[in-house]
This record gives structure tokens, sequence and C-alpha cells, in this order.
């Protein structure tokens, strides 16, 4: 698994999004790497800021603060097109290489939970990120952490055919 | 955040959930057609592919066109696209984060072990 050149080419494990619910958002993935360095990768916000944000989102990271224990406050600014947008709320829970549950305060239809696990098999991580929304109406209304997931796949097959 | 016209969602995927209303968006892919002449296809009174078309007019996945004395349906072609780019975008926003994600955690790997761990 691990060649001289590290991430060469790494392996890309799929990513798994289901709605659960009408209020309920799931993201799983699994990392090939102990919990203990996933859970760094969330938690340290030098490390965290390199990933929350790839490249192509055209957003400028500005700052990043994770005060990761409960009751802490995280504040994400970024800088898109000219104006400053920030992400912020506190972490209800941190149990260390396991469970993270932060609030998302930002949006105007109430505040959306956020529940992160990570559990540890066979020297891999697999990650789920459980976005708890206030209301269907917030969830469908929040742009970019938005999908119907269980309807894709008949949305897709569909867009399959009327595609030449 | 980029801001996604959502506008439709719901209404477009309870469009899609009905076996007929999916036939008649793949029947209107392949050319526009008739009320009629769909209700025909699919063996239903007028009446119940007018409301299965005012559903789909509804989520905008069809637009109608009255012709002369003929409703004339055909898909809404952009609408389709526009829905299913916008949950790309979603995927790839996650699928992205994890991928820098594994450069991360890599590092970190190799970082424990020339630690001497």
């Amino acid at each position: 698994m691990e060649n001289k050149e590290t991430g060469a080419t790494p392996t890309k494990n799929p990513t798994t999004v289901e709605r659960k619910s009408d209020v309920d958002l799931v993201v799983t993935r699994t990392v090939d790497a102990a919990a203990n360095l996933v859970y760094e990768a969330w938690t340290n916000p030098e490390l965290f800021r390199r990933w929350w944000v790839p490249k192509s989102f055209g957003l400028n990271l500005l700052s990043c603060d994770l005060d990761v224990r409960v009751g802490g406050q995280y504040k994400l600014v970024f800088l898109h097109e000219g104006s400053k947008m920030e992400f912020f709320g506190k972490y209800l829970e941190v149990i260390p290489n396991a469970r993270l549950v932060w609030t998302n305060e930002e949006a105007p239809e109430g505040n959306t939970v956020t529940i992160v696990t990570f559990e540890e098999s066979n020297g891999r991580t697999l990650l789920t990120v459980h976005d708890c929304y206030p209301s269907k109406e917030a969830l469908e209304s929040s742009g970019s952490t938005n999908a119907l997931p269980e309807t894709l796949d008949q949305l897709d097959e569909l867009l399959g055919e009327l595609r030449v | 955040m980029v801001q996604y016209s959502v506008g439709g969602f719901d209404q477009s995927f309870g469009a899609l959930a009905d076996a007929t209303r999916r036939g008649v968006l793949e029947q209107l892919a392949q050319a526009d057609a008739s009320i009629s002449a769909l209700a025909e296809q699919f063996q239903m009174t007028l009446t119940g592919m007018k409301k299965h078309v005012a559903v789909l007019e509804h989520a905008g996945l069809v637009s109608t066109e009255k012709i002369g004395r003929v409703r004339s349906c055909r898909i809404g072609r952009r609408g389709l696209e526009e829905e299913a780019a916008w949950i790309e975008r979603y995927r790839q926003l996650w699928a992205e984060r994890f991928d820098e994600l594994d450069v991360v955690v890599e590092e970190l790997k190799f970082k424990e072990k020339s630690n001497g761990k």
C-alpha cells in the first residue's frame, strides 16, 4: 500500500450520500488510516483548513479557529468574490478518536447539528458525517450541503437514458 | 458559498417517483408528443395523462404549449440538467474534501512512522 512515492496515486474510496429523513443527511467515507490520525485531521486547525475547502471551490479561507472541547467555539472565515463569509458554531460533544458533534449557527433557517463519527476497523476508519437540519425546508434550501440522494439513482438512470 | 437555485426540487423528485411519469419523460426525451398521444401510448385516459403532465410541468420537467386544439408536450431538458449538475456538485464537494483529507492523513501516517514508532 505505502510505496515510496507516497500519495502519488492513492486509491480513492467511494463517498456515499444518503438522506435518512426529511431533516437528516448522511455522508460516509472510509479513510485508510487509524482513527486517531483521521481525528487529528478533523481537530487540528492547521490540518483541517487544508482539506475542508478543496482548491476547486474557489474560496479563500482567511481564518480557521477550532476550539475543540465541549462548549468550545469554531469559526471559519472565507473570502468569496470580495465578500466575507463566516461559518461558526460550537462543539457539543468531543470524544477523541470517536465522535464530534457541533452546531452550525450561521444559517437564518436555524441551527444545523453535525455529528461526525470515526469507527476504526482493521486499521481503516469509517467516517460518517450526519447533518441534522432544523426543518425539511432548511435542508432543501441549504444549497452547498443538500441533495436528495434516495432519488438520485432514479434521476441518474433517467438522465443516462435522456442523454445521447 | 455559491448560491444554488433549489426551487422546485421537491416537486421534481416527487414527479420522478412515479413510473408513468418517468416513462413520459423518457418518451418526451425522444420526441415531443401531444397529451392525447401520450394517453394512448400509456393506455390511460386523457384526464389521467393530463394530471401526470401537470405534475411534470409544475416541477419544471416538462413544458407544454397549446397549438390549435392540441396541447404539445416537450421535455424541460434544461431543468433536468441543472438539477443533475447541482447534485453532482454536492457529491463532488464531499468527494473532493475527502480526497484532500486522504492527503493530509497520509502525511500524518508518514510522520508517525518516521517518528520511529
